[in-house]
């Protein structure tokens, strides 16, 4: 750990050139997409949406050509997905796929698993979630119950996972459960990719508390897996899964979820704000720029093949922290009570983002794990 | 480049800055003998063009400078000399050499060759032979101006640091020259802007490594109090500041190259100024009450931080500039302008004549830009 491993990292010029492009797609794609709406950012849900990016070749875009990527630099995927989030395009489809499930398949995977997963994810028709927490597993992720037993060539799978964004539109769940017994708990954990099409699958969304749907709980029981379910090695499913970390609490989707709120406060107060308006809005703005250029220095550790957890987590929390800090003080700024039906754009942005805030500091590590994490790396633990 | 810099002024100073020096400054003396050293060094000319007998430096390469400057509490103008450097070499103007600081804010005015008013807020002021300042008039001349023919009214901040008002009265400048229209009338402002910032990022990594110390070695109900949640998460959120502080000193100086980068030096302002109080605040949370003590060091660090916050800019001087120009230009331009790094339009509006900064505007839509509250009018 280090706060010295927060180099500058211009983005490249050969990565750069390609926002021109994304911008003048979604300028035309998402032109009558609702304010309220780019507000998901995300959490957005279009299928058909994450199958045109594909035909872009902006899912998968950094896998190797050969299983049906790009081979785009970090930087070049960068651009690509901040311009999304900037845009409040739904890309909720495709996002976990995109940002964990293919890099791991590519990192640990079979020839056979790669062929059956890869060029579908890129070409965006092959959607992932991550299977994790479980209802007595939350922050502590490594007392999950879920249990593999081997039967013959075979895996049988009993257990239940919860919060898992995406279940149940979901094609493969990335699982992680409990292969064998050992002293320390970290150890005996594998990971799966299971087929939510089979049968001992129960998936029922849990409504959230505006009422939308976009977790749930899964339910295994006696669900039977080929062997070549299991990816990487038996019993180092923890070390598999801590890896790619900082690939998951690094990116602008740990700050940006509330710019469509910066944005359509933007235009309420108009062009001349007030002085506290303006002070609000220009420190919102002046954390923005900070944020994002400590992502893009996690981005370009995560490319010399370091794994800097330690400053993800503090991207991570400082990015929570922001986009929860907007709608609080944006209900400040301006006599406009949030509304979910009816009102202005800003009204209902307002009202969504409050609504969804308490989520940011849960989500991919609470608050209080990031920064056990960083007192961790600061020797205090 | 950077690393040399670095490493060199690291042992200058962990030589020659301890605690009794900055003690010793803050009841009034001037360190003749440190200050010697650190000219010796060469730092004070590094940003000046090797034509007029710099080093040629980047700025890119002396933020680890002032990062250094502010970790070990340097008790000199010495970032006000290097931008004072700087502005004259852009100004085509020779460098001077001995005690120099700079005047970023007052009613300093050229008229018919000679300099009348007040330079406020001036760093060092009753110990530098020199100031640079920026000077209104027919249009906004970069001037250097000798203090021996100013009268001093003596201010010093929360650390004890001079911050003098120098007033002149019909002084003929040493050199002057038109400032480059590349450059704002507030280029001073924003240059000491960039210095604070970097110097607050350097102070916030001595107070967690102060306070992550501490709570290692500091034993309550039978343990390190480092090992309550409690006390890990509070340090845990100094440590983001100071990365957040960091990072964002680092972008505003490998942005600025012949002229300042507006949009990332607010940007290092605003976010270093927040870091200042919250980063304080939890190293003396976690020092108790031997930090609150004058014996203990870590009042040398935080009683800067204090004072550092609010100079050249405070968070809601910069953080209103810059809501006023977004705002202005529309929330279209939100992103864009982030992407960029770029202020697009606001350096254009800075450097015309201040008259025409506050003209009607276009359209009936307000003002703009806000207008600037920087520059020496302000």
């Amino acid at each position: 750990m280090s706060i010295d491993q927060f180099k500058y990292s211009r983005i490249p010029p050969e990565a750069e050139a390609l926002r021109a492009e994304v911008r003048a797609f979604l300028a035309e794609a998402l032109k009558d997409y609702p304010a309220v709406r780019r507000a998901d950012s995300w959490m957005g849900f279009d299928a058909e949406f994450s199958r045109r990016l594909g035909a872009k070749g902006w899912v998968g875009m950094a896998l190797p050509k050969r299983h049906g990527g790009g081979e785009a630099s970090p930087f070049a995927r960068y651009v690509v997905i901040e311009e999304l989030l900037a845009a409040g395009a739904p890309v909720s489809a495709h996002w976990f796929a995109d940002r964990q499930s293919g890099p791991q398949i590519l990192h640990y995977g079979t020839d056979a698993q790669k062929e059956r997963h890869l060029p579908a994810i890129c070409r965006g028709e092959q959607f992932f979630c991550i299977g994790m927490s479980e209802p007595n597993s939350g922050s502590d992720l490594a007392s999950i119950k879920t249990r593999a037993r081997r039967e013959g060539d075979k895996w049988v799978v009993n257990g239940q996972k919860v919060w898992t964004t995406n279940a149940h539109r979901s094609h493969y769940m990335i699982a992680l459960v409990r292969t064998g017994e050992n002293s320390k708990r970290q150890e005996g954990l594998s990971q799966f990719i299971v087929d939510l099409s089979l049968p001992g699958i129960t998936i029922r969304p849990i409504k959230d508390l505006t009422g939308a749907e976009h977790f749930n709980e899964v339910f295994f029981d006696e669900l039977v897996l080929d062997a070549d379910a299991l990816i990487g090695t038996e019993g180092q499913g923890w070390g598999q899964v801590t890896a790619e970390l900082a690939f998951e609490r690094s990116g602008p989707e740990r700050f940006l979820s509330s710019i469509a709120l910066l944005q359509t406060l933007i235009d309420a107060v108009g062009r001349s704000p007030d002085a506290l308006q303006a002070k609000e809005i220009g420190r919102f703005a002046a954390r923005l720029v900070t944020l994002r250029n400590m992502s893009l220095a996690v981005t370009a550790q995560l490319a010399a093949g370091n794994n800097p957890a330690w400053e993800a987590s503090v991207v991570k929390d400082l990015g929570a922290v922001f986009e929860q800090e907007i709608p609080e003080v944006a209900q400040l700024l301006c006599e406009l009570p949030p509304t979910v039906q009816g009102g202005s754009d800003h009204a209902q942005v307002l009202a969504y983002l409050t609504q969804m805030a308490p989520s940011f500091s849960l989500r991919g590590g609470t608050r209080e794990i990031l920064r056990g994490i960083i007192a961790r790396g600061l020797g205090l633990r | 480049m950077r690393d040399l810099f670095d490493s060199s002024v690291e042992r200058l100073f962990s030589d020659l800055v301890t605690a009794d020096a900055v003690l010793a400054c803050e009841g009034g003396e001037w360190p003749t003998e440190l200050w010697t050293a650190v000219e010796a060094s060469g730092f004070t000319l590094a940003l000046v063009p090797e034509s007029l007998g710099g080093a040629g430096a980047a700025w890119a390469d002396v933020c680890g400078v002032l990062r250094l400057a502010g970790r070990f509490n340097l008790p000199l103008p010495l970032p006000e000399a290097m931008l004072a450097n700087w502005l004259l070499g852009a100004s085509g103007l020779a460098a001077v050499s001995g005690t120099l600081s700079v005047a970023a804010r007052g009613t300093l005015r050229l008229e018919n060759g000679r300099v009348t008013g007040a330079a406020v807020d001036v760093p060092w002021g009753r110990h530098v032979r020199h100031v640079v300042a920026v000077a209104a008039g027919a249009a906004p001349a970069v001037v250097l101006l000798p203090t021996e023919a100013a009268t001093v009214v003596r201010t010093v901040n929360t650390a004890a640091e001079p911050r003098d008002t120098l007033k002149f009265e019909a002084v003929v400048p040493l050199a002057s020259a038109a400032l480059p229209t590349a450059l704002s009338a507030d280029v001073l402002k924003l240059g000491g802007a960039m210095m604070r910032a970097a110097q607050i990022a350097g102070a916030l990594e001595t107070v967690l490594a102060m306070a992550t110390t501490y709570a290692g070695e500091r034993v309550q109900f039978g343990k390190p109090i480092g090992s309550f949640q409690a006390i890990q998460h509070q340090i845990a959120v100094l440590a983001e500041h100071a990365a957040a502080s960091v990072m964002s000193a680092e972008a505003a100086f490998a942005e600025s190259d012949d002229r300042l980068a507006r949009l990332p030096v607010m940007a290092a302002k605003i976010c270093a100024s927040e870091a200042a109080g919250i980063g304080a605040g939890v190293a003396h949370a976690v020092h108790g009450a031997i930090g609150f003590t004058h014996e203990h060091a870590l009042h040398l660090t935080t009683r800067r931080l204090w004072s550092w916050r609010s100079e050249f800019g405070s968070l809601t001087d910069w953080s209103q500039q810059l809501g006023r120009a977004l705002c202005g230009a529309g929330s279209q331009a939100l992103w864009p302008t982030v992407t960029a790094g770029v202020l697009a339009g606001y350096e254009e509006k800075m450097t015309t004549p201040t008259l025409t900064l506050f003209a009607a505007p276009q359209g009936g839509a307000g003002l703009p830009w806000g207008g600037p509250s920087g520059g020496l009018s302000a």
